[in-house]
């Protein structure tokens, strides 16, 4: 079923309603708990050394969305960490580190961000659809959207109804994810699975297809708010999704881990995932980013340590 | 190998050769000391590069006779009399010092055997010491086990175990033997003698009693040796059915004990319910773990018509990410062939896969200059009467079936010689038991393969041998019951 082309009309036809939509979902393959989690194990034992290490670290680095989410957040606090963004480790980009993907904050600052991060490439990405619990009316979430658009956000990062979702009401779901693309306009849209809260991979397979059919540009992990979030088995089965995806759609789309990833080890670790299950094509940040705040500094860390042989201590990366 | 328009190119990561601690010659250990055997020595080959790792001695028939000797003083004299707690005492030991030389183990292995570094880190070794660990804790419960309130052992095991699994085999072998109360004489396999020969140092700084364990190394004479010798009570083989019926024909008007572990032609059965991106994993897990030497490699990959192009796209897709290569890289899956024999026999039943008229597939990978290679392989278009689909291989060969219900899935899994083992692949748990109960296979795996425990016992049906291996099982084969 999977390698079968969807076309456009066949995916009009699996989303007509509730009943459609869960005849598809569940005709997914199953996922093998234990199976994905040994695979996940078995990749987590590659050894990046060397030359290979120095390319996956600076290429995690280009892959952050360095990311504040909390309610303490300040403008001030904003625009250190955008000036962080765009000179990780606080030299300029030849020789230096790679600057982020993008900044990730609340609506209410990003024209803050935006206007801190103007002339870089550093995009800026918005949380929204009241993040992150999503419990809210749909022309709240829709009103949250299209005031982090109007600021000048270039990517959303939304949630979706997860009680909706476990409750079985998939064309809610679906329908929600449609009109925040709609919402988004030329935005790119990341879709928050919140994979703690589904529980199981098989709902984690689902969820994604849910997502990919709905139109969302990423798929994501979790709002860092609760846990687990992102775990090897979730992203390998995350992975799988948009490989399976591109092969009956032609469509590439991306995954975003977000939530608990803190070390340059695991963001390695996850490269090579990246790189042998859903290919070498999705080694971009068009396709793969890290939701992260804490990992930076160990990525860079580790990068200076590669280069010179010697580790620096934590107060020669900056606290933001 | 480097490949430059590979975006994401894994720098080299081999394990240091020097962890081996490898000497210029081993000799055998018979009654508690290192000696020099009566026959010429042989040169012990690395098969990823085909050049001479060590010169091991060649036990010649004194030797072996001696060696039967000192396991019968130790069982008479020691061994049989001792306590259970202090037999298990010992296996603790062995136990203990194989996971504390594990990296010397696994290196070692890697070089002599050719099977990848993570192979023989991960899986080979810790498992041989779970085995020790394991039958230490039955040593003093044999009352308990099932087999009568005082079960006696045999008295003296001749073992002779193969190359694709050298130490874990000994492991298997000589941890229940001992167990038991039984002594041994080992016989490792001829291409890979040098890990059984460093756990024989281990056995011999645990202290055991000299004569408790005895290791013979040489070829094909030594294990008839062994076998014809009237000091022994018991034979454990492990190996080609070819050997084992000779073993069999051998001990026919003996009362001498015999289990065999023989071949093997297992089905990896595939529904079309089944998690396919797990089910695939399982089935290059079945066939390429070990270059597919392995008696209960999933050889013959039996898939419901309705998903098998589904799944065969997915596996080759899957094959593509394999990585040939060193042995020693820790991230290589796929090492080399043991021998030139082995991958002599293994290019003549892949060609006649050709012939016959099944459909080759292989992804592309570049094989090393020097040394025994061969590609992992894909046959399609296979029919039960096709010799890849008879014939045990024992190598990274799989062979690719239909079939369209669960009768005919059965029928055809059974339809074989063998009966080691098989794999069911579904997400009803109603049809995985249905169909365990009906595959003639000494070990049915659900929803995995080629997982091993000490706790399980192992063991084939029919041309795949009797007697089992592992678990409270083990125990009866080194039990007068």
């Amino acid at each position: 079923m999977l390698t079968e082309r969807l076309a456009p009309d066949l995916v009009a036809d699996v989303t007509r309603d509730d009943a459609s939509l869960r005849r598809y979902l569940h005709g997914l393959p199953g996922v093998d708990q234990v199976g994905a989690e040994a695979r996940a194990q078995v990749l987590a034992t590659r050894s990046i050394k060397t030359t290979a290490k120095a390319w996956a670290i600076d290429t995690s680095i280009a892959m952050v969305d360095l990311t504040t989410l909390e309610g303490s957040d300040t403008p001030g606090k904003v625009r250190s960490l955008c000036a962080k963004a765009v000179r990780p480790d606080g030299r300029a980009a030849d020789g230096g580190a790679p600057q982020v993907a993008a900044v990730c904050v609340y609506p209410d600052l990003v024209a803050t961000a935006v206007s801190e991060l103007r002339g870089s490439t550093v995009r800026v990405a918005s949380v929204a659809t009241a993040f992150p619990s999503g419990r809210s009316s749909l022309a709240t979430k829709l009103h949250d959207v299209s005031d982090a658009v109007a600021a000048g956000a270039g990517e959303v990062d939304m949630v979706i109804d997860r009680g909706a979702f476990l409750a079985g009401r998939y064309r809610q779901v679906f329908d929600e994810i449609v009109a925040t693309k709609a919402e988004c306009g030329a935005a790119h849209l990341k879709v928050i699975l919140e994979t703690g809260e589904l529980a199981t991979l098989d709902n984690v397979r689902r969820a994604s297809w849910l997502a990919l059919l709905a139109g969302g540009d990423f798929i994501k992990t979790s709002t860092g708010k609760v846990s687990p979030a992102a775990t090897p088995p979730v992203a390998l089965v995350m992975l799988e999704a948009v490989r399976d995806f591109a092969a009956a759609t032609g469509q590439r789309r991306g995954v975003k881990l977000a939530g608990g990833i803190r070390a340059a080890k695991e963001a390695v670790r996850y490269l090579v995932m990246v790189n042998e299950v859903a290919g070498e094509e999705w080694l971009t940040p068009a396709l793969f980013r890290f939701g992260a705040s804490s990992l930076l500094n160990d990525l860079l860390l580790q990068r200076h340590k590669l280069a010179t042989g010697a580790y620096d201590g934590p107060d020669y990366v900056t606290v933001d | 190998m480097a490949d430059m328009s590979k975006v994401f190119e894994y720098a080299p990561a081999p394990e240091s050769r020097d962890i081996a601690r490898l000497k210029p010659s081993y000799q055998i250990f018979v009654n508690g000391e290192f000696r020099d055997g009566g026959s010429e020595p042989v040169k012990t080959i690395n098969p990823a590069d085909e050049t001479p790792l060590a010169e091991v001695a060649e036990a010649g028939p004194a030797d072996v006779d001696d060696a039967i000797r000192a396991a019968r003083r130790a069982y008479e004299g020691v061994w049989s009399t001792l306590s259970g707690a202090s037999r298990g005492k010992y296996l603790y030991r062995i136990a203990r010092a194989v996971q504390e030389r594990a990296r010397e183990l696994a290196v070692l292995e890697s070089l002599d055997n050719g099977k990848p570094i993570r192979e023989s880190r991960d899986v080979d070794i810790p498992l041989a010491a779970a085995h020790f660990f394991y039958y230490a804790g039955w040593a003093d419960k044999l009352e308990h086990a099932g087999f009568g309130p005082a079960p006696r052992p045999l008295g003296v095991a001749g073992q002779i175990i193969p190359w694709n699994f050298p130490l874990l085999m000994a492991a298997w072998k000589i941890a229940p033997a001992l167990a038991c109360g039984n002594t041994v004489v080992l016989k490792p396999a001829e291409t890979t003698p040098l890990t059984a020969l460093v756990l024989a140092e281990i056995i011999a700084e645990a202290d055991l009693p000299p004569g408790v364990v005895n290791v013979v190394t040489g070829g094909p004479s030594v294990g008839q040796a062994i076998v014809s010798h009237d000091g022994v009570d018991k034979i454990a083989f492990t190996g080609s059915t070819e050997v084992g019926k000779s073993i069999q024909r051998a001990l026919a008007a003996r009362d001498t004990k015999l289990t065999l572990e023989l071949g093997g032609k297992a089905a990896n059965i595939v529904f079309d319910d089944a998690p396919v991106d797990q089910a695939v994993e399982g089935i290059v897990n079945g066939i390429f773990f070990n270059q597919g030497q392995v008696c209960c490699a999933g050889s013959r990959l039996l898939v419901q018509e309705s998903v098998a192009d589904e799944v065969t796209d997915s596996l080759k897709r899957r094959l593509t990410t394999l990585r040939v290569g060193d042995p020693l890289d820790k991230n290589t899956d796929v090492g080399a062939i043991n021998s030139a024999a082995q991958l002599a026999r293994v290019r003549e039943l892949a060609e006649s896969g050709t012939e016959e008229g099944a459909v080759r597939w292989s992804p592309p990978c570049e094989l090393p200059g020097r040394g025994y290679w061969f590609a992992p392989t894909v046959f399609t278009d296979v029919s039960q009467a096709h010799r890849i689909a008879r014939e045990e291989i024992f190598g990274p060969v799989l062979s690719v079936l239909t079939f369209r219900t669960p009768d005919e899935a059965v029928l055809k899994a059974n339809n074989t010689a063998y009966g080691l083992s098989a794999g069911v692949w579904t997400e009803k748990g109603s049809r995985i038991l249905a169909m365990a109960a009906r595959l003639r296979a000494g070990v049915v795996w659900a929803n995995t393969f080629n997982k091993f425990d000490p706790a399980a016992p192992f063991g084939g049906y029919k041309e795949s041998g009797f007697g089992r291996e592992g678990g409270r099982h083990g125990l009866e084969a080194y039990l007068d019951v």
